[in-house]
């Protein structure tokens, strides 16, 4: 029977730095570790003491790609504790900040990182420009991400640590000539999506992750931004609740937290949002993908990459939407009194749920805050798939015939970036209760 | 007829050590203009974020983004300061430190609290600046880079190091 280690220092087309080690003896997994690698930073102890206002770009630089998601999930956290809430506008404003979010890091994710493995090749950029299909999508990559960089630039100032969204509002507003320009290239990059979802609905991978699927689901309109914690169950929570409802697991040999519901691992991310809330989609996303659409709910991990590219086809066609009817113009920022409070913000990041929680003091300075990341969510699922898809390519063996590590070790990147994991976010520090 | 002589790729190598990765998404969003230009001027070598196969051997130039927090941070930066003709110092963790090193900054209880996670993952007392390691050619700074400043340090540096080539 099969006995060997399996060590993986680098996952590589992955946000941030990870390592899996595990151990197969006499045929069967034993011990898998999915270690985020990646050096704490200590961002929650970091803030206390620190004024209000400079919470959300603290909290933005516990992840580059993820940043954006961040300063929403601080901001509404902060404006809990104020109790204020953001005007009309500052929501449209807002929900744009997330579309521009949305279309280039997961643009990011599709093309770069996993793209390649569709087409056998060990780089986006090794992509065949010779070859028409194979052309035409490294300009459509490239494309889009660049479309929904420059709607997040244009409405938040940056597309990574923006600058304009503060604690009450906006401290600039798009001008018509930007948003003639932003409507211009969404519209141009449509077809582009449109042929991103095909190639990833198209693709040969299959793994079956039967788990509980969690999102924050809005009552209206499909989003990011606000609504209820709902599960594929049926369960239901409030924001306020936090993560009561969620358990806080320790893994020695991890730089970070990991979390169960109800004692098991579950899912957030593209994957669970499309799961629970496919039918807000926006008409014109539906409209143009119902084959697509029948595909979900669904419990195989590489639709995540799907419900990816038709999260960007919803952003296209939302933003497209908000910028044609909505002229934008300067409003003062929302003030409020500081006082001893609470504030919890919730919004569902490219990688899915994202918790922030800020204790304020009487004296206006942050006392403690918690924040709780998607990646720390999938993590218990993602070593769970690992182990099951390695017995089962061991168990597919004929006896006698030795595993290729090379293959295994492939096949779990692979299905890790199917995860699409963030180690920045994952390592930012959670504070450790030892009991 | 004389030859022609194309000239050699420049190596490239980006290497991440504790940081959000802030300037690695500022550099794909570049790369949205720039990357047919980079596909003929770049061999990038060594580059996680891109690619599976990554190889350090020989680099022209090596970007480091972060601060290093541990020995083997050191070590890494030792050997790719050894294998690489210029080594830019990207971003505020790689040039000044911080936020990734805002633990050098807390207080005495504050340390005690996180002390043990440091003992644990075997990190650095104090997280270092990359300069504090090893000799750096160039830095860009800011928190994230701007894609201008990139370009004008990039562009120099490709300038310097293949001065026949024409950059657009």
């Amino acid at each position: 029977m099969h006995t060997f280690d399996l060590s993986m220092e680098h996952i590589t087309k992955v946000e941030g730095s990870a390592a899996l080690t595990l151990k197969v003896e006499n045929g069967l997994v034993k011990d898998v570790h999915f270690a985020l690698t990646e050096y704490k930073r200590f961002f929650t102890e970091a803030l206390r003491g620190k004024a209000l206002a400079a919470i959300p770009a603290h909290l933005a630089r516990i992840c580059g790609t993820c940043s954006n998601a961040h300063i929403m999930a601080s901001i509404e956290a902060c404006e809990k504790a104020l109790g204020i809430g953001p005007s009309p506008q500052t929501k449209l404003l807002r929900a744009l900040t997330m579309h521009g979010l949305i279309i280039r890091d997961h643009a990011l994710h599709l093309y770069l990182f996993s793209m390649p493995d569709i087409f056998g090749k060990d780089a986006f950029l090794d992509l065949d420009e010779n070859d028409s299909i194979e052309h035409q999508l490294l300009h459509d990559g490239f494309d889009t991400k660049s479309a929904g960089n420059f709607l997040a630039t244009l409405i938040a100032g940056r597309s990574v640590h923006a600058t304009s969204p503060v604690i009450g509002g906006y401290l600039k507003f798009p001008e018509p000539a930007g948003i003639a320009d932003a409507i211009k290239k969404l519209v141009a990059i449509r077809p582009a999506v449109l042929r991103l979802v095909e190639v990833f609905k198209n693709a040969p991978f299959r793994f079956d992750t039967k788990t509980k699927y969690m999102a924050l689901v809005p009552d209206g309109s499909f989003g990011y931004l606000e609504g209820k914690i709902m599960t594929s169950a049926g369960e239901v929570y409030g924001e306020s609740e936090f993560r009561n409802h969620l358990e806080h697991v320790i893994l020695p040999y991890s730089q970070a937290s990991a979390y169960t519901y109800e004692g098991e691992g579950y899912m957030v991310g593209a994957l669970a949002r499309l799961n629970l809330a496919k039918d807000k989609l926006h008409p014109k996303t539906k409209a143009s993908l119902p084959e697509v659409l029948a595909l979900f709910p669904s419990t195989d991990i590489y639709l995540n990459n799907v419900a990816q590219a038709v999260e960007i086809l919803h952003s296209v066609d939302e933003a497209i939407d908000i910028l044609s009817n909505n002229t934008f113009t300067p409003e003062p920022i929302i003030k409020a009194e500081v006082k001893e409070s609470v504030g919890i913000g919730v919004v569902e990041a490219p990688r899915g749920t994202l918790y922030h929680k800020i204790v304020l003091g009487a004296d206006g300075k942050v006392v403690e805050g918690e924040v709780v990341v998607p990646t720390g969510q999938n993590q218990i699922n993602i070593e769970r798939d690992i182990g099951k898809l390695v017995q089962k390519m061991i168990d597919e063996k004929t006896i006698g015939e030795e595993p290729d590590k090379e293959k295994i070790a492939f096949e779990i990147e692979k299905l890790i970036r199917a995860y699409d994991p963030c180690m920045s976010c994952g390592s930012h520090f959670l504070k450790v209760n030892w009991t | 007829m004389p030859e022609i002589v194309v000239p050699k790729k420049i190596r490239i190598g980006w290497f991440t050590f504790s940081c959000c990765e802030d300037n690695l998404i500022v550099v794909t969003e570049v790369m949205n203009d720039h990357w047919q230009d980079w596909k003929k001027l770049f061999d990038f070598r060594h580059f996680r974020a891109l690619k599976s196969k990554n190889i350090l051997d020989e680099l022209d130039i090596a970007f480091i983004e972060g601060a290093l927090a541990s020995p083997e941070h050191e070590a890494k930066v030792k050997e790719i300061r050894d294998k690489t003709k210029k080594l830019v110092a990207v971003g505020s963790c790689a040039v000044v430190g911080l936020p990734a090193g805002q633990r050098n900054y807390f207080t005495p209880e504050q340390k005690e609290s996180i002390d043990f996670l440091l003992t644990r993952f075997e990190a650095l007392p104090s997280v270092k600046k990359v300069a504090d390691v090893v000799k750096v050619d160039v830095e860009i700074t800011g928190c994230p880079i701007t894609p201008e400043s990139f370009l004008e340090k990039v562009n120099a540096l490709v300038a310097e190091l293949r001065p026949t080539l024409t950059i657009n």
